[in-house]
């Protein structure tokens, strides 16, 4: 076993509650006296609001208030903030519309949030919401990122012009173009990168209370990231922090969409300060689709210039970002400095240039959504090399094998300003390769093709870059009990860190796992915090948790020499006791805990650089010449995400991204109208995986360990959603090979797929 | 409409107890369990009958809690998840849950080990492909099915 436990497939701590319905999510939290609130949302795209009528609503059975936008200004409160800001390429600052809380005379999406009502119980605040009379002027909408960019596309803001927030750009392009100039080939790709909405299955939820007494709220709410939050909360109300707790219970997924201030939050605390009592609101899945952000939403062009030994020279990518109605908090960040840099792979590319513009559109915004620019950038250049391979006549692990980046080439800094601490690139595929049979997959295509069935094989190699960021602290108490408590400022939504931090501590000082307690997601509880997000909370809270059960161990070393009357540095820590070297005296931990009344230490790290996971994924799937229907039918995943602490815990992240990944790519897509009504705005029209739309996928790692964190890991949460897409779309296009089709957008639907068989198909016989 | 004129007393049998609530013709059985008898382990997740997150038994049966009207579920015998386990013993789809880690943040969970409990009641041994087609009416966000799908296998004990 590793130190801190590592490679221990612990069964989860949290389990117990879940299984018996004793989990505790917001919805299931009710207060005394606890009033409930329901949201007015536009039912346009776009719109002027000429007045806002809520006298009969106030009047109607029930109602506490009723609550607008001039309420809200009337009290000072502020206006959901940008917290990534960017400069555009002619040194213009980016351009953002305001984004009060409530509508303020203008709405700019479906489902945008213009009145609240609060009642003595839910049915009367919606039946008093009906009554909220909104006189709306309706403008014309687009909801495409690339067409409101065109001249004369109806303009939603007068301080974004053209309706781009930014036009950016990066890397060398002097240096790329000199490169296409001279190449000996050139190959180019657009791809639509879909909007897809998150879609955890709790919906969000948000219950304030107020301490009349202390004049002090605490909102209950899944989120995150609980201190960020309580921080933004303040900024906006205003209020000093300590005025302000925020707890996340348990919480139903994130995926990246819970990591941001979203209007109710503001409007429970608001509401209940001013009434006096609690106050809470409970999303509605109609609600979740219409405003929660979305994540991806990119039209991309990519070319590479290629020798002609197909070795990548130069790549060149064009993105328009569709960030919907507002640019969200980390709404600019997203499609440009989280995965700009990623863009060149595992691959050696000595030069790349990048430009992104922002777009605003009559949707939702877009922000962090499961990899968050990462999964567009593994999209861009691995459908990329598929496609040069091709045309090459290379195969596609041949072409790969030409470029990747060697094990001894690390650190290895890339044209994208990146620098690859570790990883074997060439061996994740090999690995990858074997355990899918693909030397033998020509003889189950012919099978297939005798069944009727097209099909195909593709794989993506994908690295990505995540638990770099801010800092991280952990405190461990060793109560007088025995029992010890980690507090920590990261927040599980499912991924298990009850359990993953707990076995941590636990190995260190020799406790039992079901000793050790894990409290986070409460900003009274716990000092501070940066949350969950980016597939930080292992590379970086994780070594937080090692380093202060270290420094609880270094401060029992006095004790420990005390009560056993030798010098310290006669003393050896090991299975939870201090023993004297070369005798078998020893004192435990616990005991001198007891003795001294409990024990404590506190520790940070702070990640010198982000990690970089990479693996192999290499999918089979099946279609339907008849009906386009895909089906996945095998799958698999050799990841790199370093040292593995809890082998059961990361195959829930691996399978899990996967499944969204291959959501996006097969499934799953967020469909506007030109109005800017969402169309798929249930469960039953926008597609989300179901057990039997997947395979039972095949997963194994290679641990190539992480040089710039202490545990040696590299985040494990995102990566399944990066690196499937490509893997999925280049099988898809490698079954549909043989008609001619050398691309295929996401999400490849029954529909889609059988329009381009046909397409294909008349071609060849026109 | 939506007072609460209108309301008559339906005697629910729910998890071998008899509950005497009001419900008026429109009222569903997940807004009895979770808004009147505090049952919370049937969840909302989506309100309209897809996401099976307030999967609950009736007469052994998994239904949608959200779909079912309360009055309709009078005189049948209504499992909870809260009803599955005595004490702090799991049942056996529960333990395999735990062994397989087939549980990740607990929202599907309930409606996961409803309609696994009722499948294997049916089918005692159930392969992958059958166990894949019973859970494809409980969606999951977190865990691409592939441990659940595990579990219930080996709950079943088939290979």
């Amino acid at each position: 076993m590793g130190r801190f436990g590592a490679g221990q497939p612990m069964r989860r701590v949290e389990d117990q509650r879940f299984l018996t319905g004793t989990g505790r999510y917001t919805s299931d939290i009710d207060l005394p006296d606890q009033a409930a609130a329901t949201v007015v949302r536009s039912p346009f795209g776009n719109a002027r609001i000429l007045g806002i009528d809520t006298e009969a609503a106030r009047l109607a059975p029930g109602v506490l208030g009723v609550f607008t936008a001039a309420d809200l200004d009337a009290d000072g409160v502020g206006d959901i903030p940008v917290a990534a800001r960017l400069t555009s390429r002619d040194g213009s600052p980016m351009r953002t519309p305001r984004r009060p809380v409530l509508a303020d005379g203008r709405v700019a999406h479906v489902g945008e949030a213009v009145a609240f009502v609060v009642a003595e119980t839910i049915a009367a605040a919606r039946d008093a919401a009906d009554l909220v009379m909104v006189d709306y002027d309706p403008l014309p909408a687009v909801t495409d990122g690339t067409a409101a960019l065109e001249p004369g596309a109806p303009p939603i803001w007068d301080e974004v012009p053209g309706n781009q927030a930014f036009d950016w750009e990066t890397g060398d392009a002097g240096a790329v173009a000199a490169a296409f100039a001279t190449a000996a080939r050139t190959v180019a790709v657009d791809l639509v990168n879909n909007r897809v909405i998150p879609t955890a299955m709790e919906p969000r939820s948000a219950l304030a209370d107020y301490d009349d007494k202390a004049d002090r709220l605490t909102l209950y709410t899944g989120t995150q990231n609980a201190h960020s939050l309580r921080d933004w909360l303040c900024d906006l109300l205003p209020l000093p922090p300590e005025r302000l707790r925020v707890v996340a219970p348990d919480v139903g997924g994130g995926f990246g969409m819970r990591i941001f201030l979203y209007p109710e939050h503001v409007l429970v605390l608001w509401a209940a300060r001013r009434l006096r009592r609690p106050v809470k609101w409970v999303g509605d899945r109609s609600e979740a689709f219409l405003a929660d952000t979305h994540g991806r939403d990119h039209r991309t062009h990519a070319e590479m210039a290629v020798d002609a030994e197909g070795r990548f020279l130069a790549l060149r990518v064009a993105t328009v970002a569709n960030l919907g109605a507002y640019v969200s908090q980390m709404g600019a960040f997203i499609p440009t400095l989280a995965g700009s840099g990623m863009l060149t792979g595992v691959y050696r590319i000595p030069a790349l240039s990048v430009r992104v513009r922002g777009a605003i559109t009559n949707t939702a915004p877009v922000d962090a959504y499961r990899g968050a620019g990462r999964p567009e950038a593994a999209y861009a250049i691995e459908r990329l090399a598929d496609v040069a391979a091709r045309e090459l006549g290379l195969a596609p692990d041949e072409l790969r094998r030409r470029n990747f980046i060697p094990p001894e080439a690390m650190p290895y800094r890339t044209a994208g300003g990146k620098t690859y601490d570790s990883g074997e690139f060439e061996r994740n595929m090999r690995d990858a390769m074997a355990r899918a049979d693909w030397a033998g997959f020509p003889a189950r295509r012919a099978e297939a093709a005798a069944r009727g069935r097209w099909r195909g094989i593709g794989m993506s190699t994908y690295i990505e870059a995540c638990g770099g960021g801010p800092d991280e602290g952990a405190t461990i108490r060793l109560e007088a009990d025995g029992t010890a408590v980690v507090l920590i400022g990261t927040q599980s939504t499912g991924q298990g860190h009850e359990t993953a931090y707990a076995q941590m501590a636990a190995d260190a000082l020799g406790l039992p796992i079901d000793r050790v307690r894990v409290v986070q997601g409460d900003t009274d509880r716990v000092s501070d915090g940066h949350g969950t997000g980016g597939s930080r909370s292992l590379p970086v809270g994780g070594a937080a948790t090692a380093a202060a059960a270290d420094a609880l161990i270094a401060s029992a070393r006095p004790h420990a020499a005390r009560a056993l009357g030798v010098p310290e540095a006669a003393l050896d820590f090991a299975a939870g006791a201090f023993r004297v070297r070369d005798s078998n005296r020893f004192v435990a931990l616990e005991e001198l805990a007891r003795q001294a009344g409990g024990l404590s230490a506190a520790a940070r790290f702070r990640p010198p650089a982000a990690t970089y996971p990479n693996g192999c994924h290499v999918c089979e799937v099946e279609i339907d010449p008849e009906t386009g229907a895909v089906s996945v039918v095998r799958y698999t995943v050799v990841d790199d995400v370093g040292v593995v602490l809890n082998p059961l815990l990361l195959a829930g992240q691996v399978h899990g991204g996967t499944a969204q990944g291959i959501g996006q790519a097969l499934l799953e897509g967020a469909v506007y109208d030109e109005t800017g009504q969402l169309l798929t705005g249930s469960l039953i029209d926008y597609a989300l995986p179901r057990a039997d739309d997947l395979p039972s996928f095949d997963f194994a790692t290679n641990e190539v360990p992480c040089r710039t964190n202490p545990l040696g890991v590299k985040g494990a949460g995102e990566a399944g959603s990066i690196g499937a897409p490509p893997a999925v779309i280049n099988a898809v296009v490698d079954a549909l090979a043989h008609l001619g089709i050398r691309h295929v957008d996401m999400p490849a639907t029954p529909q889609r797929v059988w329009h381009i068989i046909r397409s294909a198909q008349d071609k060849a016989a026109a | 409409m939506r007072g609460d004129e209108g309301m008559t007393t339906v005697a629910l049998r729910i998890n071998g107890v008899e509950h005497s609530v009001a419900a008026d013709g429109r009222r569903t059985l997940l807004e009895v369990l979770r808004d009147e008898l505090g049952l919370t382990g049937a969840k909302r997740g989506c309100n309209q009958g897809v996401c099976g997150a307030c999967t609950v038994l009736l007469d052994g049966r998994p239904v949608r809690a959200c779909l079912s009207l309360a009055a309709a579920c009078a005189g049948h015998e209504i499992t909870t998840v809260e009803g599955l386990t005595e004490g702090n013993e799991l049942t056996p789809v529960q333990q395999a849950f735990v062994e397989h880690g087939a549980v990740q943040c607990g929202f599907c969970t309930p409606g996961m080990v409803l309609t696994a409990t009722a499948l294997l009641k049916e089918n005692p041994k159930p392969n992958v492909a059958e166990v894949r087609t019973a859970l494809s009416g409980n969606l999951c966000r977190c865990s691409g099915y592939r441990k659940i799908v595990d579990a219930v296998v080996a709950a079943g004990g088939a290979r």
